[in-house]
C-alpha cells in the first residue's frame, strides 16, 4: 500500500512567485522562520533564496541557505523500516496497529505514549494531540518543547494569563532605548535576529547581555554581565532591589495594572547589591548601571531565552525578570515589555494546540470541564472519553518500560536520544520499550533504535502553518510533492486512527461542519483547528490560510475572520480574571548540583551557529561545519595540561563525553561549555542532569557539575 | 558562607515525617535580621510552633539598608523584611525578655508574662558602643549613635535644617553614615582615632585613596585624632580633639558595637565577648541556641548578615529535623562599603607573609586602588577601591577559594575574564589574513571574497549573492563593503 497521497498544494495568488516551480515559504529551522523562496531548477535541484519578510528582512544564515540539501540527500529515508529492514507501508501499519493493540490490551491505554516536537506545523501538533486523546485514548503525550519553552511559558501564564513569546512585533526591538537579553545568544542561534540588535545599537540604544560566556552576542553588546551559571534569579532580584532602592519603579502602573507588589518588594529587599554580587560575580557597579539603563529608558525591553530558562528554577527566574519589567511599568507600554525568544521552528504554535500533557487546543487546560466539552464536540467524541493530564516529557521518557510506565511510544519530529537530559538513561528507557515507532525523514539516533521507522515528507514538500516567535501565524508552502514512497505525518496519523477504528464518531455537528475523523489534508485540519481553538487563550478562529497569505501573517489571538490580529498584547489590560498582571514573590536558590571536589566545574550546554537542535538534519549537510567540542578557559587548560584541540573527557555523575578541547578566553575559568547537537561519545546530554523545575518540569540543562581530563592517546 | 546557600528556604517536610526529637515550641528572642531570617526558615517547615519576640516596636527591617535610609535612597517601609507569615509563626514586637529560667524552660517578659519553650533561640543582636568620653553620658538630640531604625530617625531629625555634621569613627558604618549625610547636602567631618580608615579591613594605601575620594564627595577626614570631650547645646555640638575643637550641627557616634549578652549572662550561659556557641549553634545549654550579632563562634563575634543567615539556615534545618546533623561552617566575610560614589570591597588579611604574592595597582587621581594577597594561587586577602571591573570575580574567588588567573593582571585591571576576541579589522583589508572569517553567520573568509571577485563578481551585490556574506546578522556589511572596495581599487594586488 502506498501512503495517502498528500493533498494538492493550495495555490493562492500571492505566494507563488512566477512559476509553479517557485514558492514563497519559510526556513525549516528556528522560530525566527525567515522568509525564503524555493526554486526548482530544470535539473531538479532546489535553490534557496532569501525573501524580504518582516522578521528576517532578507537575511538568512548558513543553516537556511543550505536547508534544501537535505531534500535529495542520499541518507534520506525512502521506505518504512521494520526492525531495520525495508517494509511496505501496509506491513508497517499492520505491525504498528498490532503492537498498539497488544500493548493496550495488556497494559491499558496509557501504556502507549506519544512524543511530539516543536518543529511540527500547527496542523500536525494539533492532530497529534487529537490522535493521542481520540485514536489512542492515552493520557501520555508530551513533546520536546518541554525542554525548550516550558519555563517561560509557565511564567508568562502565571504573570500575564497568556503565553505568547513576544507580545510585540520584532520591529519594536530595534527601537528600544535599552534592551536586556538574558541567556540569549541570537548572533549564533538566529543570526538574522541580530540585525535588530545591530540596528538598536546604531540608533544609540543601550544593549546589555547576561551570559556566563562572552558569546558573539555578548561581545557586541554595550555591557556584558557574566554571572556564575545558575544565578540569573539572584541577578534579577538584585536588579529589582536597585530599582526599588533608587525610586525607579512606576508606582501608578503598579497600583493600577498589577497585583502582588508588596510581597515582591519585600522579597527584593533581601537582595542588596553586595549580596547579589557575591552570588553572581557581577560587580555592583554593573548591576546599578543595568537597573538605571532600564529605568531611564522611554522604551525598554527585557528578553529571556534558554540560558535563563533551562534550569530547575527556570520559572522563578523568568518570573523575577517579569517582576522587574512590571515594577518598571514596561509590559503594555508602547515599545516596551518583556518577551521570551522561542527556539524551535514552531515552538510557539507547538505549545498551543494540545501536544502537551496537560493541554487541549487553543491553550486550553485538559482538566477544565468547559475546555473538554468544547474540544470533544469539535472532535465528535464524548467529553468523558478524553483522558486527563499525562506525564511531562522527562518524566514520560523516564517511565518508559518501567512498571506502570508506557510500553510503546510513537515519536514525531523529535530525537530524544540526543536532546533529552541524562541521555544515556533515556536511551536505555527507549530501548526497553516493546514498541518504538519513529516518523522522520532521516535515520535519527532515535529512529535508529526504533522498531518501526516511517519516512515522512520534509518542509519543502508540505503545506501548513507555523507560528513564529512573535505569535505571527505563517504559511509553509510546498514546492513539490514528497518523493515516491514517502508519507506525511498527517497521513500516518489518519491511517493509524482509521485502522485502530477510533476516529471520533463523526456524527457530531459543530458550526455546520461535520466533526470527527482525521484528515491528511492540512487545510482541512487547520479549518478544524480554528474551531477547536475558538474561545481559547490562543484563539485562531479568525485566522485563515488566505488571510495569512494576504496579510504577511496574522498575529493571534484573532477570534473572528473580520477582526484584525493582535500584534501587540496588553495595551488595554492583561487576560487575567481581574485584568491585572500578577507579580509573584520568588527567592533565589542554588543549582540542583553544586560543584564540589570531585566535580569541580560547571558545565553549561548550548547551540552553535551551523547546527540546529539534535543535529539530525544539519549534521548531514556537508556544507555546515560541525563536530563536538568542549570550551574551557586557558587558565584551566594550562593547569590540567590540555592543549587547544587535544582530546578531552568530561565526566559527570551521569556519564561522560569525549571531544576536542577548545581553549577560549570567552568562558569563565570555572565553567565548561559543550554544544548539545552531537551524538555518540560527543553527546553533551550524556552529562546533563534530570533535576526538574517544580512547575514547568523543565530539566536543568544549563548547569551541572563535571570534571575534565585529557585523554591520553 | 557558601554563596550558593544564602537564600535556600528550609525544605518543607510533612509533620508526620518530622523526627520526634524536634521541639514543639521554639521561642526566638530578637526580631532583627537573624531572628527574622530564622523565623522565615522555620515557617517553611510546618509542625514547629514559633514565637518571635522583638524589643523594637516595629516589624523586622533590613539593617544593612539603614545607611541607604540615611542617604535618602530608601524609605522606612522599603526596608521591612518579609513577614514570616503563617505556618505557626507568631510575632510579638515591643516586648522584652527580662529573664530566662533554664530549669523551668520559661522566659519572663517585661510585663511579667511567662512563656515556656522547648527550645530557645537568642538573637538579641548588638548595641552601639557609646565611648567613655566626657559629655556623652547625657543624651542630647544633636548626638546619636547609628545602629537602629530609631537611631536613623533621630539622626534624620537632627539633620533637618543642619548644614554640618561630625561623625566619630571611621569604620564601615561611620563612613556610610558620613556619605549618607553628605549626600543630603551636609558638610561632614569624620574623626578617626587610628592612622587610617577602616583599619581592620584596609591598608594605608587604600585608606589614602579613600580619604581622597571622600573629600571629593564632601567628607573631610581627621585621622589619628582622639576625641577628649563633647559638649552639645541648642546651637550645635562641639567635639574636642587633642589639638583643636570641631563644631557642627550634629554628631553621629559610630564607634563599633558590642554583643547584647546581658540576658544570657544573667541566665548563667557561657559568655565571652559574645554568647559562646558551637557548630550546632548551641550555647552551653543544649536547649538554648544563639545566632547573629550576639553570638560568638570561635574567636569571631557576629556582625555581618551573611554569616547570620547561614546560621539561621543551619539552625532551622536542625530544629525542624530537615537535617538534624547540619553544622555551621563559617566563611570568610567580605566587607562592602555601599555608598554613592564609593565602590569598596575588602576581604581577608592584607598582611602577607613570605609565602604570599602581593600585587597591587594604584591610581589615586582616579580613586582606584586594588591589592591582592595570594598564597598557593588562592586569594587570602584583597581590597578593591574605585573602578575595578573585576571586583565581582575577586569577591567570588575569595569566597569560594577559587584559583586566581595565571596572569594576575586579569584581576587587577581586566573587565573581562581574560580578554575578548578582537573583531575582524575592517580598515586594512590588505593586511587581513586570507583565512580570517569576515561573515560569521555564513562562514565566509576574506579569501572566499577575494576568490569570488577574481572569478568575475564585480559589485557588492554580486559578491553577496555568490558568497552569502552579510545575509545573516548583517553586522559584517561594512567589512565586506570595505573588502570589495579594496578589491575594486587594487585588483592587481597579489593576495597571499
Amino acid at each position: 500500500m502506498t501512503p495517502s497521497a498528500p493533498p494538492a498544494t493550495r495555490v493562492t495568488a500571492l505566494p507563488m512567485l512566477g512559476s509553479a516551480r517557485e514558492v514563497a515559504t519559510h526556513c525549516p529551522y528556528c522560530a525566527l522562520q525567515c522568509g525564503m523562496t524555493l526554486r526548482e531548477t530544470p535539473d531538479g535541484r532546489v535553490e534557496v533564496g532569501a525573501r524580504d519578510f518582516p522578521t528576517n528582512r532578507g537575511g538568512l544564515c548558513q543553516k537556511g541557505w543550505t536547508s534544501a540539501e537535505l531534500l535529495d540527500h542520499p541518507e534520506r529515508l525512502t521506505t518504512p523500516l521494520i526492525k531495520g529492514r525495508p517494509a511496505t507501508w501496509d506491513e508497517a501499519y499492520d505491525f504498528i496497529v498490532d503492537g498498539i493493540r497488544r500493548v493496550q490490551d495488556a497494559h491499558g491505554r496509557d501504556a502507549v505514549a506519544v512524543f511530539g516536537g516543536g518543529g511540527l506545523t500547527n496542523e500536525k501538533a494539533y492532530t497529534l494531540g487529537k490522535f493521542a486523546r481520540v485514536a489512542l485514548r492515552t493520557a501520555n503525550i508530551d513533546y520536546n518543547g518541554r525542554f525548550c519553552m516550558s519555563s517561560a511559558a509557565a511564567a508568562g501564564n502565571r504573570a500575564f494569563g497568556i503565553d505568547r513569546g513576544l507580545p510585540f512585533p520584532m520591529a519594536d526591538i530595534a527601537e528600544a532605548d535599552t534592551l536586556l537579553l538574558i541567556g540569549a545568544n541570537v548572533a549564533e542561534t538566529m543570526p538574522p535576529f541580530a540585525r535588530y540588535l545591530t540596528e538598536q545599537r546604531q540608533r544609540g540604544g543601550t544593549q546589555i547581555v547576561v551570559d556566563p560566556r562572552a558569546t558573539p552576542t555578548a561581545r557586541a553588546a554595550t555591557l556584558h554581565l557574566q554571572p556564575t551559571p545558575g544565578t540569573d534569579l539572584a541577578l534579577a532580584l538584585g536588579l529589582l532591589h536597585i530599582v526599588v532602592a533608587e525610586g525607579l519603579t512606576d508606582p501608578a502602573y503598579l497600583a493600577e495594572r498589577t497585583t502582588g507588589w508588596d510581597a515582591v518588594r519585600k522579597t527584593a529587599a533581601g537582595y542588596w547589591p553586595a549580596r547579589v554580587e557575591l552570588l553572581t560575580g557581577v560587580p555592583v557597579a554593573d548591576l546599578e548601571a543595568t537597573a538605571r539603563a532600564l529605568a531611564s529608558a522611554d522604551r525598554a525591553i527585557i528578553l529571556t531565552a534558554r540560558g535563563a530558562e533551562q534550569h530547575a528554577k527556570g520559572v522563578d527566574t523568568v518570573t523575577a525578570f517579569i517582576n522587574l519589567a512590571l515594577a518598571l511599568g514596561l509590559p503594555g507600554r508602547p515599545g516596551s515589555g518583556y518577551g521570551c525568544l522561542t527556539g524551535q521552528g514552531n515552538g510557539q504554535g507547538g505549545r498551543e494546540h494540545g501536544q502537551k500533557a496537560d493541554q487541549l487546543p487553543g491553550y486550553r487546560r485538559i482538566d477544565d470541564p468547559a475546555a473538554r466539552a468544547h474540544v470533544a464536540a469539535v472532535w465528535g467524541v464524548d467529553p468523558d472519553s478524553l483522558p486527563g493530564p499525562g506525564l511531562s516529557a522527562y518524566e514520560l521518557l523516564d517511565a518508559l518500560g518501567q512498571p506502570g510506565g508506557p510500553k510503546a511510544m510513537l515519536v514525531f519530529g523529535s530525537n530524544p536520544v540526543v536532546s533529552a537530559p541524562r541521555a544515556a538513561r533515556i536511551t536505555e528507557r527507549l530501548r526497553s520499550l516493546d514498541l518504538l515507532i519513529v516518523c522522520d525523514f532521516v535515520l535519527s539516533e532515535t529512529a535508529a533504535i526504533a522498531d518501526v521507522v516511517l519516512p515522512v515528507a520534509q518542509w519543502a514538500e508540505e503545506d501548513g502553518t507555523m507560528t513564529n516567535l512573535e505569535g505571527r501565524v505563517l504559511r509553509r508552502r510546498a514546492l513539490r510533492k514528497p518523493p515516491p514512497g514517502i508519507g506525511t505525518d498527517l497521513a500516518v496519523m489518519a491511517e493509524l486512527a482509521s485502522r485502530l477504528g477510533r476516529t471520533g464518531d463523526g456524527s457530531s455537528v459543530t458550526g455546520g461542519e461535520r466533526s470527527g475523523g482525521f484528515s491528511a489534508d492540512p487545510y482541512a485540519v487547520f479549518e478544524e483547528l480554528r474551531r477547536a481553538t475558538a474561545g481559547g487563550v490562543a484563539d485562531y478562529a479568525g485566522v485563515t490560510w488566505e488571510r495569512v497569505d494576504a496579510e504577511n501573517g496574522v498575529f493571534w489571538p484573532c477570534p473572528a475572520a473580520d477582526r484584525a490580529g493582535t500584534p501587540r498584547l496588553f495595551e488595554e489590560g492583561f487576560p487575567t480574571p481581574d485584568g491585572r498582571a500578577r507579580l509573584i514573590a520568588v527567592e533565589h536558590r542554588p543549582v540542583a548540583e553544586e560543584i564540589d571536589a570531585e566535580y569541580p566545574l560547571y558545565l553549561t550546554t548550548g547551540r552553535v551557529l551551523a547546527q540546529y537542535q539534535s543535529g539530525a538534519q544539519t549534521r548531514r549537510i556537508a556544507a555546515l561545519p560541525g563536530g563536538p567540542f568542549v570550551e574551557l578557559h586557558p587558565d584551566l587548560a594550562e593547569r590540567l595540561g590540555i592543549d587547544d584541540g587535544a582530546t578531552v573527557r568530561v565526566l559527570s555523575r551521569r556519564g561522560e563525553m569525549i571531544a576536542p578541547a577548545r581553549v577560549v578566553t570567552t568562558i569563565r575559568p570555572d565553567t565548561l561549555f559543550a554544544p548539545f547537537h552531537y551524538s555518540g561519545t560527543g553527546r553533551a546530554n550524556s552529562l546533563t542532569g534530570d533535576a526538574l523545575d517544580p512547575i514547568s518540569r523543565m530539566p536543568e540543562f544549563k548547569v551541572c557539575a563535571v570534571r575534565i581530563e585529557p585523554v591520553t592517546p | 558562607m557558601n554563596p550558593g546557600n544564602t537564600a535556600r528556604p528550609g525544605s518543607a517536610m510533612p509533620p508526620a515525617e518530622r523526627p520526634r526529637t524536634s521541639p514543639d515550641h521554639v521561642i526566638v528572642v530578637g526580631y532583627g535580621m537573624a531572628g527574622a531570617r530564622l523565623a522565615t526558615e522555620l515557617s517553611a517547615a510546618p509542625g514547629v510552633e514559633v514565637t518571635v519576640l522583638g524589643a523594637e516596636p516595629h516589624r523586622a527591617y533590613n539593617r544593612i539598608l539603614l545607611s541607604s535610609v540615611l542617604a535618602g535612597k530608601h524609605g522606612e517601609t522599603d526596608i521591612t523584611l518579609t513577614e514570616a507569615a503563617g505556618h505557626g509563626v507568631k510575632t510579638r514586637t515591643g516586648v522584652s525578655v527580662t529573664a530566662i529560667d533554664r530549669a523551668a524552660r520559661t522566659v519572663t517578659l517585661d510585663g511579667g508574662e511567662e512563656l515556656s519553650y522547648d527550645h530557645l533561640v537568642l538573637a538579641t543582636g548588638s548595641q552601639a558602643i557609646v565611648p567613655p568620653i566626657p559629655g556623652l553620658a547625657q543624651p542630647h538630640p544633636r548626638v546619636a549613635t547609628f545602629r537602629t531604625l530609631e537611631d536613623c530617625r533621630r539622626i534624620l531629625d537632627a539633620a533637618q535644617g543642619a548644614r554640618t555634621a561630625l561623625v566619630l569613627g571611621g569604620g564601615l558604618l561611620g563612613l556610610e553614615a558620613a556619605r549618607g549625610l553628605a549626600g543630603r547636602g551636609l558638610a561632614v567631618e569624620v574623626v578617626h582615632g587610628v592612622g587610617h580608615l577602616m583599619e581592620r579591613q584596609l591598608d594605608t594605601g587604600a585608606s589614602a585613596v579613600l580619604v581622597r575620594t571622600l573629600a571629593e564627595l564632601g567628607v573631610a577626614v581627621h585621622l589619628a585624632s582622639s576625641a577628649t570631650g563633647v559638649s552639645a547645646d541648642d546651637d550645635g555640638v562641639t567635639l574636642r580633639l587633642d589639638d583643636r575643637n570641631l563644631r557642627a550641627d550634629l554628631l553621629v557616634l559610630a564607634c563599633g558595637v558590642r554583643a547584647e549578652t546581658s540576658l544570657a549572662r544573667a541566665a548563667g550561659l557561657r559568655v565571652e565577648r559574645g554568647i559562646v556557641i558551637d557548630e550546632r549553634l548551641a550555647t552551653s545549654d543544649r536547649r538554648i541556641s544563639a545566632l547573629g550579632d550576639c553570638a560568638q563562634f570561635g574567636e569571631v563575634v557576629g556582625g555581618l548578615v551573611a554569616p547570620a543567615w547561614e546560621q539561621a539556615r543551619v539552625l532551622a534545618a536542625r530544629l525542624t529535623g530537615v537535617d538534624p546533623d547540619a553544622v555551621y561552617v563559617p566563611s570568610s566575610p567580605v566587607t562592602r562599603l555601599k555608598a554613592s560614589g564609593i565602590d569598596l570591597a575588602a576581604m581577608g588579611s592584607l598582611q602577607p607573609d613570605a609565602a604570599c604574592e602581593d600585587v597591587s595597582f594604584a591610581d589615586p587621581a582616579r580613586g582606584t586602588y586594588a591589592r591582592l594577597v595570594i598564597r598557593d594561587d588562592r586569594l587570602t586577602g584583597a581590597v578593591m577601591l574605585g573602578d575595578n571591573p573585576s571586583v565581582g570575580q575577586v569577591i567570588q574567588l575569595f569566597d569560594r577559594k577559587g584559583l586566581v588567573p595565571r596572569d594576575r593582571r586579569a584581576l587587577l585591571l581586566g573587565r573581562s575574564l581574560g580578554g575578548v576576541d578582537a573583531p575582524v579589522a575592517t580598515t586594512t583589508p590588505a593586511l587581513m589574513p586570507d583565512n580570517a572569517t569576515v561573515c560569521q553567520c555564513n562562514t565566509v573568509t576574506k579569501g572566499a571574497l577575494v576568490r569570488c571577485w577574481r572569478s568575475g563578481a564585480r559589485s557588492l551585490d554580486d559578491v553577496v549573492a555568490r558568497t552569502r556574506a552579510t545575509t545573516g546578522c548583517g553586522s559584517c556589511k561594512d567589512a565586506v563593503d570595505g573588502i570589495v572596495g579594496w578589491l575594486s581599487t587594487s585588483d592587481s594586488v597579489g593576495v597571499s
